[in-house]
């Protein structure tokens, strides 16, 4: 596959690149990517991987787009309200690089889909609001050996990690069960900065595109935490393995994929 | 060292019709699809392209073998493609 001249001038910037160059830029011209989530933390992570020229892109979420939702949704517009998230999100990542393949999937995930959605990918991105999707996600991801990349954020806060199968813990080696009903409010309650989706969801794209390129130090075997009040960036080593994490350790307990109960007031990220 | 005529090419990209940073960009686009050891015929304009190009190709581990200014102006620059 050669590039056109349209591309090579698209993607000047990246292909001038030594960490890049033609070859990066063909395997992210090649590259699927998951993303679970078109809130918060999906409208950068994808805006960001159509413009890099991620081939395809697959964008999973069941919701239609909400007023509340604009302040940080940044992939949707007023003219969308109504619009399913998934559809919205399609037209402006098609409309910002048409060399990108975007498939929307107008569901939520559950332990009855989520495998078919993530085999055909090299890397997903967890964009969910929820505990009971987080550990979906990880659990399936483990299973199926898949990277992906975990964010969450709350108010001025947000973490991440990255997971790569065999090479770093997993979201469950860190976070044991998700907290119980209520002790850890969603930010529907608790609130949001809108920029925090922002910084976190960039990067999340970031790890993606990494990984696609085979270069430089993933976000493996850390979580990065990051409060915006007082501006620090934490960096926390975690354990190499966790040999009795109940999903990737040695003898695992969870061997089927779990549907935690969503609480009423989950959601809305 | 070798005249240009004599050296032979395995490629050739003509940047003459487009600006920074596009020259390099579809300068390595080229090189990047040769083999180590072949070689690429470059058709640039002078000013810009000729203090960049092929300092950007030495830069990233290409060999400048030859340039020559041309009765019009423009210049050709022969590089072999380097190790990766």
């Amino acid at each position: 596959m050669a590039f056109t001249d349209e591309q090579i001038e698209r993607y000047s910037r990246h292909i001038i690149l030594k960490e890049v160059g033609v070859k990066g830029q063909k395997k992210l011209l090649n590259a699927k990517v998951l993303i679970i989530g078109a809130g918060g933390l999906g409208s950068p992570a994808a805006l960001y991987l159509a413009a890099a020229g991620v081939g395809t892109i697959g964008i999973a979420d069941a919701d239609e787009v909400d007023l509340s939702n604009l302040q940080r949704q940044v992939i949707h517009q007023t003219a969308d309200l109504g619009k399913a998230k998934v559809i919205s999100a399609k037209e402006t990542m098609e409309a910002i690089n048409p060399d990108v393949k975007v498939i929307p999937y107008r569901t939520f995930v559950s332990s009855e889909n989520i495998e078919d959605l993530i085999k055909d990918h090299d890397f997903v991105i967890d964009g969910t609001d929820n505990f009971p999707a987080k550990f979906l996600i990880n659990d399936a991801c483990a299973m199926a050996g898949k990277p992906f990349s975990h964010g969450g954020i709350i108010r001025f806060q947000g973490q991440l990690m990255t997971y790569v199968p065999g090479e770093s813990p997993c979201y469950r080696c860190v976070f044991k069960n998700p907290p119980p009903k209520d002790a850890v409010p969603t930010c529907k309650q608790a609130g949001v900065i809108g920029a925090m989706a922002g910084v976190i969801g960039c990067l999340q794209a970031m790890e993606a595109i990494k990984y696609i390129l085979g270069k430089g130090d993933l976000l493996t075997g850390f979580l990065l935490t990051y409060n915006a009040l007082t501006m620090e960036f934490r960096k926390i080593k975690l354990p190499k393995e966790v040999k009795n994490c109940p999903v990737c350790g040695e003898n695992p307990t969870i061997t089927e994929l779990i549907d935690y109960e969503l609480t009423e007031c989950d959601g809305a990220i | 060292m070798a005249d240009i005529a004599e050296i032979k090419t395995d490629a050739y990209v003509d940047i003459t019709n487009i600006v920074c940073p596009v020259t390099f960009v579809k300068a390595k686009v080229a090189i990047e699809e040769l083999k180590v050891g072949e070689v690429l015929k470059v058709h640039m304009n002078g000013g810009e392209p000729l203090q960049n190009v092929p300092r950007s190709m030495k830069e990233e581990g290409h060999r400048v073998l030859k340039l020559t200014e041309n009765d019009d102006g423009t210049y050709d620059l022969i590089v072999e493609k380097g190790e990766e």
